[in-house]
């Protein structure tokens, strides 16, 4: 087996740039939420709200910039799969919440 | 010492029912016997090399049906062993907590180590064969999962004999299934039989998942793929979804029992309704799972053995796609009576019968095609045609439980166990049984008999009708499921009997049918052509048995039946002979590794199950061990020179 | 029907096409994951309150320990992508190394979380304390588990490349090894939020 260097365009994922700036968001979307809570800035539910906004985010950066999810071979089956993934994932969390916020004792 | 040694084995294994000890002799004698054949006719290095290590997707095939029907003769016992007993009144032919062990079992077996390694080896025998692959995605991986499944099955049925049954029904329901009340061993046996065959699942759906989007022939466009693979991915799909949350949920309940979590025990802010609505997000699904692909098999039967394309070939992959997405949305009518609020209930009710509408397009689907077709009424297609309206009932008597006020009246009835063997006997079994006549020829080179299929056919037909029709009344009369004896004064005899007598006639049923094997590997009809149904797709181009390598020169797909149009093609003249052109193959080469890393899970579950952690440890150590040693295996396939496809083909009576 | 495609079906080209494959099935394997996690994440989100009367995660949860580990996995998780970009410009050495940070990183991620466990224990909430704290300790550790099986398999591809350099095959599991570490980084920014921001608020 030799090398395969830039195989076909789709493997040489990202640029140390692209890496960069998502190691930079990164760190300033967990600092915020951080510093929000320490401080206790927002009142209950905006500030659970806002922190869940800034972990999703952040997920979103990373996909991206570390992941790398707009490139490889069409159709993309990964992010199909991924999509739907999420759908269940929230389907799982959220209907367990619901179902069983009746069901406390 | 000896008293020791005495103590231990009166807890170790199962003592004190004669029907057990009958049971041990025989599996002893069933061993000693294989060992014997083996060693005689110098089997042993055989076995390894064809069968155990094999990464060859028609055996692995073959090893599911196998086995799969090994679990259906085990669930199938147990079922009758369920119905002797509630034959009449006040019977004292099982204990209650024998009667326990015995649906508790039937249950899960069917299920998992039934439904599930035939649905799998159906997927393992076809689809490979039928989108024009060589192989599927990943071969090793497909052996680890027939492992896995395979050992995971015989540590479940080990609780037979050694350390007691479950007994706490299908879905081991905590309370019950936690410590307090069920202290034993059992209901470990049941949380790592299941855990282990399941890691096996979710591999096997990734694999055809991977296989079927990537794998296939050229020209085969997702829409030119034939409905089969459709459902395959349709139920992969939500096999891949489904069986994390199966593997979680188990876990949970196993850290209740072996750490003294609280997730769902009745104290320390656990709550046993949390298992209920996890184990109902996997369990849903996994109806689903099992009975998609038996739609897959209709859809191909229904054509061929119409001689029409399949009606609204749209509608039905919509179908299939909508079902696997909805089936993810109803868990909770599994549990109406729990006591949630209104809109919950009203959600999930509505969810439910929505899923009628997707089934009942491909009901339709299925009339149209056979409307003014040519039929004929070979094996495939009889089971074909007693699956509609034996469905149809089960689906409709499905919604009248999805009516969540009626549903407080059928809950955990009759009614519901009748509605649900419906769906599973007339749905899946049916399906499978089908999808066996159907491509048997393909697997092995000869049919089965039809004679004796016939004669199967009908006792397990009227068989079923009567077992289960008087079960819908029975409930409605007031009797509830796992009653393991009723008095003479509920007037429940009658029906109970009628059901009873209808259990039997499908174990007949099932024993000609084993009859119709073994006769037919000597008398069956040799199909020599590769084609012995004038079929449409492409695993019908090639001969019977398949070649190892399946196809020797890859097709090029123009149609959706592509097969059909290539024998058209050469019937009206109009067909372009290409030059064939033959290339080396390139195939995986057989492992030990699978068999291996399993039988440590095996030692994994079988110490969690006593709690001799030093065996899990020992089995953790192994399973590191051999993924360490495959990581480092790269020399892992091998080509297949032209010369030997060539001389392989001249034997099948092909010339290239 | 049959046809003489496939002309470039053997040697490189047809190994590459099947580690290309081997990546979607990683893919989906994440997904699937994904689905466990979010399974846990139910159950910890279910169990938020079931306390019992025992110590609540406010009480424990020491924030600096965590807020530490959360920094060394997003770092380790941008090494990992330094790792995969050294692959891409073919240079085994820089990657070894890189990987090497990252497993260093990820070592110390583990060692933090086994002390914050002995120091919970320590204090008195453990799995079978009530349900809370058996959803808590079910959900991080098998995070935490995630990251130790991590390790194990990039010790093994430290010692392949070092073997055999980068070809087809430790491309992909370079390439695989990478995501699965992003993925755990992006679980653990969940279950920071989630809870232990969550927990102390």
């Amino acid at each position: 087996m030799t090398q395969h260097q830039n195989h076909g365009g789709h493997q040489d994922h990202g640029s140390l740039k692209s890496y960069v700036i998502g190691f930079v968001l990164s760190i300033v979307l967990t600092i915020i939420p951080l510093v929000l809570v320490m401080n206790q800035m927002l009142e209950k539910t905006a500030l659970v709200i806002t922190i869940l906004v800034m972990a999703i985010l952040q997920f979103v950066v990373q996909l991206f910039f570390f992941m790398h999810i707009r490139e490889g071979e069409k159709p993309r089956y990964n992010v199909q799969t991924l999509i739907l993934g999420l759908v269940i994932v929230f389907t799982i969390i959220a209907g367990s919440i619901w179902i069983m916020m009746f069901n406390k004792y | 010492m000896w008293e020791d040694i005495k103590d231990f084995a009166s807890t170790f294994f199962v003592t004190g029912d004669p029907l057990i000890y009958g049971a041990d002799v025989s599996i002893v004698l069933t061993m000693l016997a294989i060992v014997f054949v083996l060693t005689k006719y110098k089997k042993w290095g055989w076995l390894w090399r064809e069968w155990l290590t094999t990464v060859d997707h028609k055996r692995i095939g073959i090893m599911y049906l196998i086995a799969s029907l090994l679990m259906l003769f085990r669930g199938g016992v147990d079922a009758l062993l369920m119905r002797l007993q509630l034959a009449f009144p006040n019977l004292e032919f099982l204990h209650a907590d024998h009667y326990n062990a015995i649906f508790t079992t039937h249950g899960t077996i069917m299920i998992l180590f039934m439904a599930m390694p035939m649905m799998f080896g159906l997927f393992n025998m076809v689809v490979p064969l039928q989108i024009g692959a060589r192989d599927v995605a990943y071969p090793f991986l497909n052996a680890l999962s027939f492992w896995l499944f395979f050992l995971g099955a015989m540590l479940f049925n080990l609780s037979f004999v050694i350390g007691g049954s479950p007994d706490a029904g299908w879905l081991s329901y905590p309370p019950l299934s936690q410590n307090d009340f069920s202290p034993g061993p059992g209901q470990n046996f049941w949380i790592w039989g299941i855990q282990i065959s399941g890691i096996g699942s979710l591999a096997t759906g990734i694999n055809f998942i991977v296989t079927i989007l990537k794998m296939r022939a050229p020209g085969m466009t997702l829409s030119k793929m034939p409905l089969f693979s459709w459902s395959v991915l349709s139920s992969s799909i939500m096999i891949i979804f489904a069986f994390p949350i199966l593997t979680i949920t188990i876990a949970l309940l196993f850290l209740d029992r072996f750490a003294g979590a609280h997730f769902f025990t009745m104290d320390g802010g656990g709550n046993p309704m949390m298992y209920l609505n996890l184990i109902w997000m996997w369990g849903h699904p996994e109806v689903y799972i099992v009975v998609v692909p038996a739609f897959g098999i209709f859809s191909e039967v229904v054509a061929t053995f119409s001689r029409k394309r399949i009606f609204g070939y749209k509608s039905m992959v919509w179908a299939l796609m909508a079902i696997a997405i909805a089936s993810f949305f109803t868990w909770a009518h599994h549990f109406f009576t729990m006591g949630t609020s209104a809109s919950v209930i009203a959600f999930f009710a509505i969810s439910t019968m929505v899923i009628a509408i997707p089934t009942g397009v491909k009901v339709f689907n299925w009339l149209f095609t056979m409307f003014r077709g040519r039929i004929s009424f070979k094996q495939p297609m009889l089971w074909t045609i007693a699956f509609i309206p034996c469905f149809l009932v089960g689906g409709a008597t499905g919604v009248m439980l999805a009516v969540a006020p009626a549903d407080y009246q059928y809950h955990n009835s009759y009614f519901l166990i009748a509605h649900f063997h419906q769906v599973l006997i007339g749905g899946v079994v049916f399906g499978y049984l089908a999808g066996i006549y159907y491509w048997w020829p393909k697997l092995f080179g000869f049919k089965l008999d039809e004679k004796l299929g016939r004669w199967g056919f009908w006792f397990w037909n009227i068989g079923f009708y009567i077992c289960f029709m008087p079960q819908y009344a029975l409930g409605f009369m007031g009797m509830t499921r796992r009653y393991y004896t009723y008095g003479w004064d509920r007037g429940w005899e009658d029906l109970n009997l009628v059901s009873t007598v209808g259990a039997f006639m499908m174990g007949i049923g099932f024993i000609f049918q084993v009859w119709q094997i073994t006769y037919s590997i000597k008398h069956g009809e040799r199909d020599t052509t590769g084609d012995p149904w004038d079929a449409r797709t492409l695993e019908w181009s090639i001969p019977s048995p398949a070649p190892f390598y399946n196809f020797a020169v890859v097709p090029n797909v123009k149609d959706s039946d592509d097969w059909w149009a290539t024998k058209q093609a050469k019937a009206n003249g109009t067909y372009k002979e290409e030059p064939v052109h033959l290339e080396p193959i390139h195939m995986p080469k057989n492992s030990g590794i699978p068999i291996i890393m399993s039988t440590f899970w095996f030692l994994i579950g079988f110490g969690f199950t006593f709690g001799w952690v030093w065996m899990a440890v020992v089995g953790f150590i192994g399973v590191a061990v051999c993924m360490w040693v495959r990581s480092f295996q790269y020399d892992t396939d091998y080509y297949v020179p032209v010369d030997e496809v060539r001389r392989t083909e001249a034997s099948l009576g092909r010339v290239l | 029907m049959m046809a003489n495609h496939h002309d470039h079906s053997h040697g490189h080209d047809h190994h590459e096409e099947h580690e290309q494959l081997k990546v979607l099935g990683f893919w989906i394997f994440v997904v699937t994951d994904c689905i466990l996690f979010g399974t846990l994440f139910a159950t910890y989100a279910v169990m938020m309150h079931s306390f019992a009367g025992g110590p609540t995660g406010k009480e424990l949860f020491e924030l600096p320990g965590i807020i530490a580990s959360t920094f060394i996995l997003l770092t380790s998780s941008f090494t990992s992508g330094l790792a995969v970009l050294a692959m891409n410009k073919g240079k085994v050495k820089e990657l070894i190394a890189w990987l090497a940070v990252t497993a260093v990183l990820g070592l110390a991620f583990v060692v933090l979380e086994v002390n914050e466990f002995t120091h919970l224990m320590h204090e008195g909430a453990t799995m079978a304390t009530s349900g809370f704290w058996s959803a808590f300790f079910t959900l991080v550790g098998t995070h935490g588990l995630h990251v130790s099986v991590g390790l194990f398999w990039m010790v093994a591809l430290m010692m392949q490349l070092k073997r055999r350099g980068i070809n087809a095959v430790t491309r992909r599991k370079v390439t695989n090894l990478s995501l699965y570490w992003h993925f755990l980084d992006v679980v653990w920014i969940f279950l920071f939020t989630v809870v232990y921001l969550m927990g102390v608020m």
